[in-house]
């Protein structure tokens, strides 16, 4: 089959373009538009649908092609209900959505959580975001880099037997440390995915001394895994880099590294220049730990939104989903999440996805760990954005494994923490009528429930996921998402649509899709 | 073919030939992809390899993108590449209306139930990983908006996609890996088993296809809380040590998996994290009509009693366990910590 040459469809199935097509308007006769996709190592399906003219990227748009429905299978259940729901929207996000649906629920009756769950719970979501950044960059991210396409680098031969997909070396190393890894979760939640564990009131599985023990271990392990594979440096020294030239330093030292690898391939294929997103991140603050001093005093990553270099406040009513390119009826004004609705059309004209368009103050913003430690403050990922204040490839991967090497001690620091004669679990009722917000940072960004109640039952559920902010479609006004900003002004090659490129800006943002759409 | 083994009596000729693998994603969440991850002792490449699998193409693990995966689906479909096993994740999709539109293949244009359909008729064996693609599962929850359904089963109605007399190439009726997720070595087990030609329809699957190695098992055994369920001291609220058959929704003493036997992620499983078992290997666990953790009981008797015990006997055997509950139990049952430990041994001074 001709690469070029795939037939794009929308929902409708309808045919859109082939690869072939001359003019697409704006007159330019040597546009065309091509279909790259279905995109794997990515969570779920993605398509992209681009316009080329001149060797780039003059246009992109970011099809999400499943819808399920979780917010109408919700509707009318008890609300309690929704935290065996949600987990199940996303099998790599399933704890965030746990988390997120808590806070909710606790919102919506005004319960505080116990200390110890509280601390127990954030355990659980640093586990699930930690690993999920650990199998980005290995199993995701990383065997691009193996593309025959970069055959004849002078590193590919190398690279190619660290990360190729399946065989490569250093996969062999990550899936033993990763399952021991989620020891954690098994320990404090039962499984992973999909645990009922964490309740409005904290979690249901009390820790006993001997079990923090346990924890300590396993997490010394991990970070003996950390420190002699990712980084081969104390995850200090990494957390405690402040800029670019501070990173070139610690990439010639510590060369054996994985990190160091990957620092040295964006070098030389000049990542820090591909894939600008949007010059706003946006974070709704990471880890609420009690006696934490770092962040925003509450969180242990701020919570704010990072524009022109400075960090504001983040307004949560100033959220609004648009659905003006989505198959998404009810086709008006930006609505906030707790006056949303999610009911598919998938006939309507214009639309080309199944993802709403979430706007901030009607701005697009990034979400994820690049978003978080810029709104954090944490020096080198502020240094890593351009003059325009804007991410790269490099930054979001950079920012990702940043925040491994801040998070894996201050799990450390909670582990001491848990106090095992204290109460694990409040309790509470619901009230008849009630609306809660649960607002919680997952691995890959900024993720959102907004719950009403009504006579016991549930009236309205709405999820804003982060990857709902980082590919969604363009909105009334014409604005592209973040990734379709990415994805403008890339040099592609004749073969555009497999080009690794375009993996490298898309997967740059770990998407989830099925949280997206979900 | 009732009785056959997979592969017919060719499979142990065929000798050590590897066997392609092709897994694919759809109305689902990806759960049981990432619980795969979580496999140790042998950790997932490593039980691949033992078993002889060739993975063709896996949405999270593969290199192949965009135009080398579809061409590698129209090889397979055209007879060019061989397919063995053909695994599907999430339930199949064919809704608005029965179109199929609520998942178009990336890339293809192309309802991806349609491409599931083509597969199925060329792949040795099919296999349903997980609740969603064996009987649709959440992804088909409330008024199921989606339109979603199993591949040989629609709830649990024989049918779904594929219909109830499909049979695979190899004589297998659609092999339901149920679960919610899946755990990782119910997979590769099975697995190994279809790759050695091992795997019996009439000794191996259950009633609705199961693998029975794990479905001849209740989630009830091994359940640490066997001792509070046995006299009946129940736990009232999330965190507490007690039973949660009574009060909190627990459908263990129903449910068909070998979960508190087998560990998940290092030694946990529903119970052992706290909280109850939602029955997720069973058709339909998805809509409960009652809430998913508050144990629906008529004049104060849960309505869900183990499925094989006569009913009278039950409740007549609980209220006799009630009288006779220790002090101990009684107390721990409603705390998080054990306050009463067990004294059984100890001399009295």
């Amino acid at each position: 089959m001709n690469r070029q040459g795939r037939i794009a469809a929308g929902a409708g199935g309808q045919e859109l373009a082939t690869g072939a097509v001359g003019a697409t308007g704006e007159g330019s006769a040597s546009a065309r538009r091509i279909v790259a996709g279905p995109f794997n190592r990515v969570e779920g399906d993605v398509e992209v649908v681009l316009e080329i003219a001149d060797g780039r990227v003059r246009q992109a748009r970011v099809h999400a092609p499943l819808f399920r429905g979780f917010e109408l299978m919700l509707h009318g259940r008890d609300p309690r209900d929704a935290l065996a729901y949600v987990p199940r929207i996303c099998g790599i996000c399933s704890v965030s959505q746990s988390m997120a649906a808590a806070a909710a629920l606790a919102d919506a009756m005004n319960l505080r959580p116990a200390a110890n769950g509280r601390i127990a719970a954030n355990l659980v979501l640093a586990c699930e975001n930690v690993a999920d950044h650990i199998t980005h960059f290995y199993l995701f991210f990383m065997p691009d880099f193996a593309s025959k396409q970069y055959a004849g680098r002078g590193w590919h031969e190398e690279v190619c037997a660290r990360f190729v997909a399946q065989s490569g070396a250093a996969a062999q190393e990550v899936l033993p440390a990763r399952a021991q890894w989620m020891h954690i979760t098994g320990l404090l939640a039962g499984k992973w995915p999909h645990t009922l564990a964490i309740q409005p009131g904290g979690t249901t599985r009390p820790v006993s001394a001997a079990e923090k023990m346990r924890l300590r271990q396993i997490i010394k392990r991990f970070r003996q895994f950390l420190e002699q594979v990712l980084f081969a440096a104390p995850l200090e020294e990494v957390a405690a880099l402040q800029d670019v030239q501070a990173l070139e330093h610690f990439v010639q030292r510590h060369a054996d590294g994985d990190f160091a690898r990957f620092v040295q391939l964006a070098d030389d294929l000049a990542l820090h220049e591909v894939g600008r997103g949007p010059a706003r991140f946006m974070s709704f603050g990471a880890h609420e730990a009690p006696g934490e001093a770092h962040g925003d005093g509450a969180h242990l990553f701020a919570r704010g939104v990072f524009a022109n270099g400075v960090v504001q406040p983040l307004d949560e009513q100033a959220i609004a989903e648009d659905a003006s390119h989505a198959w998404l009826g009810a086709d008006r004004a930006a609505t906030h999440p707790f006056d949303g609705a999610t009911l598919p059309e998938a006939d309507k004209a214009g639309a080309y996805t199944w993802s709403k368009a979430p706007r901030l103050n009607g701005e697009v913003v990034e979400v994820g760990a690049l978003a978080r430690q810029v709104v954090d403050g944490q020096p080198l990922a502020c240094a890593l954005l351009d003059d325009a204040g804007r991410g790269s490839v490099l930054a979001r991967v950079v920012a990702r494994l940043l925040e491994v090497a801040r998070i894996v001690p201050a799990m450390e620091r909670w582990v001491a923490a848990l106090a095992p004669d204290g109460g694990f679990c409040t309790h509470g009722e619901m009230p008849q009528e009630a609306r809660g917000a649960g607002l919680v940072e997952a691995a890959r960004g900024s993720l959102g429930h907004w719950l009403v109640v009504r006579n016991g039952r549930i009236l309205n559920y709405q999820i804003v996921a982060p990857t709902t902010w980082n590919f969604s479609p363009r909105d009334a006004a014409g604005r592209p998402g973040a990734l379709e900003q990415a994805l403008e002004g890339l040099a592609v090659d004749d073969a555009a649509a497999d080009d690794v490129r375009i993996q490298h800006v898309v997967r740059s943002f770990d998407p989830c899709m099925v949280c997206t759409v979900h | 073919m009732t009785g056959h083994v997979a592969h017919g009596g060719a499979g142990k000729a065929a000798g050590n030939r590897p066997r392609t693998l092709l897994w694919l994603q759809s109305g689902g969440c990806g759960g049981c992809s990432m619980s795969l991850l979580n496999a140790e002792h042998p950790t997932l490449f490593e039980a691949l390899r033992m078993a002889g699998i060739e993975l063709l193409w896996h949405p999270s693990l593969s290199e192949r993108s965009g135009g080398d995966f579809i061409a590698l689906l129209e090889d397979i479909v055209a007879g060019r590449q061989r397919l063995d096993i053909l695994c599907l994740e999430g339930s199949v999709m064919c809704g608005p209306n029965g179109t199929g539109r609520f998942h178009m293949l990336a890339g293809t244009g192309r309802p991806m139930r349609d491409w599931i359909a083509d597969l199925a008729q060329v792949a040795g064996t099919v296999v349903a990983v997980g609740s969603c693609a064996a009987f649709g599962g959440m992804t088909a929850a409330g008024c199921n908006p989606g339109e979603a359904c199993g591949l040989q089963y629609d709830g649990n109605r024989r049918g779904g996609l594929l219909g109830e007399d499909f049979r695979a190439r190899d004589g297998l009726p659609v092999v339901n890996i149920a679960g919610c997720p899946t755990h990782p070595d119910w997979v590769l087990q099975t697995l190994a088993l279809l790759a050695a030609d091992e795997l019996a329809e009439q000794r191996d699957l259950d009633e609705l296809a199961r693998p029975r190695f794990y479905t001849d098992h209740l989630v009830h055994h091994g359940c640490p809380r066997n001792e509070y369920y046995e006299f009946k001291a129940s736990a009232e609220r999330p965190g507490e040590l007690g039973c949660m058959m009574e009060h909190m929704g627990c459908l263990g003493t129903q449910a068909r998996a070998d979960c508190n036997i087998r560990p998940w992620n290092g030694g946990g499983s529903c119970l052992k994290g706290g909280h109850a078992c939602i029955n997720c290997t069973a058709p339909g666990f998805e809509t409960p009509a009652h809430p998913f953790q508050q144990t629906p009981k008529i004049a104060g008797i849960p309505v869900g009693l183990p499925s094989d015990m006569p009913k009278a006997w039950f409740v007549a055997l609980a209220s006799l366990a009630k009288a006779a509950t220790p002090e101990r139990l009684r107390r721990n049952a409603t705390s998080e910590q054990v306050r009463v430990p067990p004294t059984g041994g100890r001399k009295t001074p």
